[in-house]
């Protein structure tokens, strides 16, 4: 209130936006604006993503050589498991989040989001779920130790006491990705500017719009496991304990009807936003929007028939294998189809290798590698062999980070100028590619080799064979690692200034965020653009 | 932002939120239909929790059953829980009576449960048991020892590719849980 009696005394405005900005903390704390709030979850979504990271090389560091040496096999499972948690749950899901949040107004030409006050809280309880999940570590029993998947009876009779925080810490977790759902569907369909149809939205917006369908239907169902799991543990219910009539393999199926679904979640925003660069560094058009959109709907339509993939050596009858192999190999279509329209947009097209395209065509290519895994995955029979091994790890290495991480570092130095106003330098921004290329490859292929030679997963010792290859692996791992301080080097630069952005500094670029200056002001599309 | 654009954001919002609420809803739906999911198919190998009548049809002396018994203790039973017969062949219809054997080896009174499992799983529903202790509650005191009775035939409807079934019992502590 005071602030707008300041302003009203004040004559001469500036013809500028009554910003109502506020300094300092309090800026950040009761914000309602999509931008700051964007940068926030993209802010939060880094630091998990080291915290994870570091995580990650105390693994790698144990497994550079056979034996035990660093860790203890409790600390060993702690690491894998909270590393599991905090990448999915708080690096590669915050960081669409705040693409979703920063770009989607400005490219359906709404003001902000449909719901600013939901915004702030669900970003805001983001910090203290994971202070819960982190402050296990400081505990009688230590952290989460029974894998991110939280298989019963691991996360119930065998719990090494961290079962509560892990369950409230999800349980804050889910909620927060609920609100940001519900706002981000909320916001396309209501908000869109005049004449914006549906088939005219671009596709970033669309692979969001599905994404938050599939999180508002299965973040529920994972909230109702860990209670379940929280009153097996605390309160005599018997959901998941043969004793008391329940089954653990129920726990199973739950799971991953929350569990599949959950990771197109962390790949389909990611299709969005190569569907985005590519073109604009082709200079062409988008090769078969409408095919896209359809394919991400079926990709998302299947991913809830396909979860006891996961299961295939939990003894299923065999029509059960049979049907949940062909469901999840029918996956491979709409996914081809993709792969499709992406080399078909680059044919013959003007294309240019800035960093964002860099990234782009390192996602197509690498993707695909682990969508070819994926398919060996499917085949029940081979399954037996590669169940539990270092080749499923090394299979969702390649769609998560080759994927999705790569998709995500792809908008991020696309939109940086649009966010800074500076340029990002570029030099710096190839030397993080490469190096990231080189390093995660070094990191995640030889892991193929490791699990087809019955290397399993989850364990800090291993067989003498294996010695060589773990090497390798550590090495490309700690590569990697260090290649991505080099991201935040780029980032901070940017921001403290650099080349001025030019509002559409890609000129391939298409879309409204692009009519905006650079940065983007702290308020767009007050009154809505007209789209022909 | 105009007035029904608000309205309209009120309304999906709504919409929203009942399906947040029935889809957690339908996380626990999912517990009662898996276990219907598994009476009928039986996939999980769970048995029939009640007692069998004796059937009246005939012994099907054409084809030959092999009914293995295996048991294990769940952590924390103090117990020896064991089959004194390993394996029998039975004709499916024909009635048999197998023993088992537990003993309670710690200075506390403790109550076990037996739970039984049968693999492969398809054959779950078509092992009957006329007479079983894990139908009940057994209380050991401390030392004790007991010799417990099956009772059980194969049903003549058996898939025929089925030659050898496994029954497995696993022996858990619900002291606390009978107590509470």
């Amino acid at each position: 209130m005071t602030t707008e009696a300041i302003h009203d005394s004040h004559d001469n405005h500036d013809g500028e936006h009554h910003d109502h900005k506020m300094t300092g903390i309090k800026r950040w704390l009761l914000t309602t604006n999509h931008k700051d709030i964007g940068s926030m979850y993209l802010w939060f979504s880094f630091i998990m993503f080291l915290t994870g990271g570091a995580m990650a090389m105390v693994i790698r560091a144990e497994l550079f050589q056979p034996g035990l040496q660093i860790v203890d096999p409790d600390f060993f499972n702690q690491m894998t498991t909270v590393h599991g948690l905090i990448m999915v749950f708080g690096a590669i899901m915050p960081a669409f989040t705040g693409l979703a949040n920063w770009m989607i107004p400005m490219m359906v030409g709404a003001p902000d989001m449909a719901l600013p006050r939901l915004n702030n809280w669900s970003f805001w309880i983001l910090p203290f779920a994971f202070s819960i999940l982190l402050a296990s570590f400081f505990m009688e029993g230590g952290a989460p130790n029974f894998g991110w998947t939280f298989y019963a009876p691991l996360s119930t009779t065998y719990s090494n006491g961290s079962t509560a925080f892990f369950v409230f810490a999800v349980h804050i977790m889910g909620i927060s990705s609920i609100m940001g759902a519900i706002n981000i569907v909320v916001t396309i369909m209501n908000m869109r500017a005049p004449g914006m149809t549906y088939m005219k939205m671009p596709l970033f917006v669309w692979t969001f719009f599905i994404t938050a369908y599939l999180l508002i239907a299965v973040m529920p169902v994972l909230a109702g496991t860990v209670t379940m799991v929280l009153t097996d543990t605390y309160f005599g219910t018997s959901f998941f304990d043969a004793a008391g009539g329940g089954d653990p393999v129920l726990f199973q199926h739950i799971f991953w009807f929350f569990g599949h679904p959950e990771v197109y979640i962390m790949i389909l925003p990611a299709f969005g936003i190569v569907s985005t660069t590519i073109p604009a560094f082709s200079r062409k058009k988008l090769f078969g929007y409408s095919s896209m959109v359809y394919a991400t709907a079926s990709i998302a339509f299947l991913s809830f028939i396909v979860w006891a993939h996961h299961m295939f050596t939990t003894g299923m009858p065999l029509f059960g294998e049979l049907f949940f192999m062909y469901c999840t190999m029918l996956i491979a279509v709409p996914t081809g189809v993709k792969v499709f329209n992406w080399v078909a947009t680059m044919w013959r097209g003007a294309i240019s290798f800035e960093v964002p395209m860099l990234f782009s065509i390192a996602f197509v290519i690498l993707f695909t590698i682990g969508g070819f895994s994926g398919l060996m995955l499917a085949l029940t029979p081979v399954d037996f062999q590669y169940h539990d091994t270092y080749f499923v790890v090394a299979h969702f290495h390649y769609v998560l980070v080759t994927g999705a991480l790569f998709s995500i570092y792809a908008g991020a130095y696309y939109w940086l100028p649009k966010w800074t106003g500076f340029m990002f330098d570029e030099t710096l921004a190839k030397a993080h590619f490469w190096c990231s290329l080189i390093s995660v490859n070094l990191l995640f292929f030889p892991m193929h080799f490791l699990g087809l030679a019955g290397m399993p997963r989850r364990i800090p010792d291993y067989a003498l064979q294996f010695a060589d290859f773990n090497k390798w692996v550590s090495i490309g791992g700690f590569a990697f690692g260090l290649s991505q301080l080099i991201f935040l080097w780029v980032v901070i630069k940017c921001i403290k200034g650099g080349e001025k952005a030019p509002a559409k500094p890609w000129d391939g670029a298409e879309g409204l965020e692009w009519t905006v200056p650079s940065p983007a002001p702290y308020h767009t599309f007050e009154t809505p653009p007209k789209i022909d | 932002m105009t007035q029904t654009t608000d309205q309209n954001i009120k309304k999906t919002v709504k919409k929203l939120v009942l399906v947040v609420f029935a889809m957690f809803g339908f996380g626990f739906a999912l517990v009662p239909l898996y276990d219907v999911f598994c009476d009928i198919t039986g996939l999980n190998g769970k048995t029939n929790t009640e007692a069998a009548t004796a059937l009246i049809d005939g012994v099907d002396e054409s084809r030959t059953v092999k009914v293995q018994f295996i048991s294990r203790t769940a952590q924390g039973i103090p117990w020896q829980f064991a089959p004194m017969t390993n394996e029998i062949s039975v004709h499916p219809g024909e009635m048999k009576l197998v023993k088992f054997y537990a003993k309670n080896e710690s200075t506390r009174d403790i109550i076990g449960q037996a739970v039984p499992s049968v693999s492969p799983g398809v054959a779950a529903v078509y092992f009957q048991k006329i007479e079983c202790f894990c139908f009940n509650h057994q209380p050991l005191k401390a030392q004790e020892e007991v010799e417990m009775a099956l009772q059980f035939y194969v049903d003549p409807e058996l898939p025929e590719d089925v030659k050898t079934l496994t029954l497995s019992y696993t022996l858990y502590d619900i002291t606390a849980k009978v107590e509470s």
